[in-house]
């Protein structure tokens, strides 16, 4: 069974784990999870919610060019929209390869650093 | 939704359908009453023991995001408006990227049971749980009334009958149904009922888009054609225009329903608390990818099924689909493709599509009525009275007590709230959770000096600048399917808020950061940044 967060943990044990959270934080293993997440969770967002944007614009803004027949009665607007789709889904495959590859690892490792410190 | 529907159903099929609908019913019962007896401690109640696996908790997600609204309501605004109806399904689609990559694992790791676990993670309790549960409560309850009012009008359309009096008599059955749901069964029982339903589901729609597109040799041009050509409005019907931004007013209100869309489905407090059912950080990733991959499919099956029913049904201005606000699209295509009226073929599919959008309604409803009773009784009563003292065996008590309440008081205001055009509640939901919560959420974790202040003012700020904006729009007043008809007091032009309201909640929350001395919140950032990047710490799954 978890700790309970409900009211303080015994003192001794509270501080160890307030310990053992400090020197996870000073740990260089985490501050190199942190920048591996964020090197692909900012750029990724930034730039998924502009090609968004742009397509929410499109549509507002920029008909003549949406309304361009691109196949048969396949027009710019429907291929647009459903890029939306594909890049959604690639994203989404390549942050999973990212974490898996890069962050899950380390993570582990530092998990088992704490459970080592504070005996659980 | 319009008050008047025709009715679908020939009588001679409508004991096919009422036979789906018991069985539908009798299943979602079985499960809650096997899941009442797995329910010992709280996490069992409140995060299904945390023991679900990725693929499962990815169909749950998608049980509970695909709501009557997005399989009748997208699929219906298609078969009326063209290439417009899709715009929605968009939004809602890529929104899932804001949680897969800043919230899910992080919020997994470093909360709990309910939203506001996390937010209160490193700030003062009171103010900041009362914030967090009366933003829960609201968007819950918005969603759940039109969910609930939707149910009223869907199952009277579905059944073939149009009486007040037996819609008032569904909402009543829903309402109840969706307490059972929740006192007995609690995450487990809800998340199995979001299971079943999201398979019948993918099932009934993949069953439907695939004999469509095989009237149409499999050719999506030749199916864009024949929709073109059937709606009278040629080329145009495939082209953006048909729905949002015929005016500059308009393409603002479509521009900020687009952001509200697309930042608001993060900060969706049902959304959010399915994270905790999983065991570790990694399978609530899992279950995101897969929520993705089902809720894409499924959006984009629904493209399918909408120009499918402009093409092969009757979507004229007198027509049931046109009656109904485009809800009745789905089922009418299904009976048509089925073989069409008066064949078995047809009695057949419609009566089971109609049973996959009763499931539907069920599982969503029971997933809010969770969320919100959770809530009022992890963080009001536990948390903000008991400030903490609370024993877990009198928590369990107070949650179903409160679901019972929550179900009471769902039942009494939709059936006035009948008469309203609901479709602005939902987008107030969307709105309310991009404005409210989404920055307290992102602030709480990425930044250091973010404090109780700065929290509280987020969530306070977004949630009142949301419905202040939506009353002084058009939604309130002024036009003919207003709250108020009759009044004229709209300064904001726009229907959807999320353009203002969701800078306000940001701009809020950096005010009152900065604004406050406390620097408290600062100790335990630290904590709260390892946990939820590495799960050291984090609450483990239940072992039975």
């Amino acid at each position: 069974m978890a700790r309970t967060r409900r009211g303080p943990a015994p003192g001794s044990q509270r501080k160890r784990d307030e310990q053992a959270y400090t020197d996870l934080a000073r740990d260089p293993d985490f501050a190199e999870l942190k920048r591996r997440y964020r090197r692909f969770a900012v750029p990724a967002t930034i730039a998924f919610l502009v090609w968004y944007v742009t397509y929410v614009v499109c549509n507002n803004w920029a008909r003549g060019f949406m309304d361009t027949r691109v196949v048969g009665h396949v027009n710019v607007a429907l291929v647009f929209g459903l890029l939306q789709f594909l890049s959604t889904f690639v994203i989404a495959y390549l942050y999973s390869r990212h974490a898996s590859r890069e962050l899950d690892p380390l993570a582990t490792k530092l998990g088992a650093r704490y459970e080592k410190e504070t005996g659980r | 939704m319009t008050p008047l529907l025709a009715p679908l159903a020939a009588s001679d099929n409508r004991g096919l359908t009422i036979a789906l609908f018991l069985a539908v019913v009798a299943v979602t019962l079985g499960i809650t009453f096997w899941a009442s007896r797995q329910n010992k401690t709280a996490a069992d109640y409140y995060a299904g023991g945390r023991s679900f696996t990725g693929f499962q908790n990815g169909l749950a997600i998608g049980g509970d995001y695909m709501s009557a609204a997005s399989f009748l309501g997208i699929s219906g605004s298609i078969a009326l408006y063209g290439y417009d109806g899709f715009l929605y399904s968009i939004g809602f689609l890529v929104a899932w990227l804001v949680a897969l990559l800043l919230v899910a694992e992080l919020l997994r790791n470093s909360g709990r049971y309910t939203m506001a676990d996390q937010l209160a993670f490193r700030m003062r309790q009171v103010p900041v749980r009362t914030a967090a549960a009366s933003s829960t409560i609201v968007v819950s309850i918005f969603y759940l009334l039109a969910q609930m009012v939707g149910a009223g009008s869907l199952v009277g359309l579905l059944l073939g009958v149009s009486s007040p009096g037996v819609k008032n008599l569904v909402i009543i059955a829903v309402g109840i149904l969706m307490i059972v749901y929740v006192t007995l069964g609690g995450m487990k029982g809800t998340t199995w009922v979001q299971i079943v339903k999201a398979v019948l589901l993918i099932i009934g729609t993949l069953l439907i888009t695939i004999l469509v597109l095989a009237q149409f040799h499999f050719n999506l041009s030749e199916l864009l054609g024949a929709a073109a050509e059937k709606s009278g409005k040629g080329e145009a019907f495939l082209q953006p225009g048909q729905l949002y931004g015929k005016d500059l007013v308009g393409k603002f209100d479509f521009l900020s329903l687009g952001l509200a869309l697309v930042l608001g489905t993060a900060g969706l407090p049902h959304i959010l608390i399915r994270f905790y059912t999983t065991p570790t950080a990694q399978t609530a990733r899992k279950s995101v990818l897969w929520a993705i991959g089902l809720i894409g499919g499924f959006y984009l099956m629904t493209l399918v099924l909408g120009f499918g029913a402009a093409a092969l049904v009757d979507t004229s201005k007198t027509s049931p689909i046109a009656t109904s606000s485009g809800n009745a699209a789905s089922p009418l295509l299904a009976q048509a493709v089925g073989g069409g009226e008066g064949t078995l073929g047809g009695a057949i599919l419609l009566a089971l599509i109609s049973a996959v959008a009763f499931a539907t309604i069920l599982a969503v409803v029971a997933g809010l009525t969770l969320t919100s009773a959770s809530s009022v009784a992890h963080d009001i009563y536990a948390s903000v009275i008991k400030k903490g003292k609370a024993s877990e065996k009198s928590e369990m008590i107070v949650v179903r007590v409160a679901a019972f309440g929550i179900g009471a008081v769902a039942i009494a205001l939709a059936i006035p709230a009948q008469r309203l055009n609901i479709a602005f509640l939902v987008a107030l939901a969307f709105a309310v959770a991009a404005s409210a919560n989404l920055p307290a959420l992102l602030f709480n974790l990425f930044w250091r000096r973010f404090n109780t202040a700065g929290a509280t003012a987020s969530i306070y700020g977004g949630l009142i600048a949301a419905v202040v904006l939506v009353i002084f729009s058009p939604v309130g007043s002024g036009t003919a399917t207003s709250l108020f008809p009759d009044a004229n007091f709209a300064w904001f032009p726009l229907r959807n808020p999320g353009l203002v309201s969701i800078p306000i909640g940001f701009l809020c929350g950096i005010l009152g950061t900065l604004l406050s001395k406390d620097t408290s919140s600062q100790e335990r950032y630290d904590e709260l940044e390892v946990r939820s990047l590495t799960g050291a710490g984090a609450e483990k799954a239940v072992a039975h």
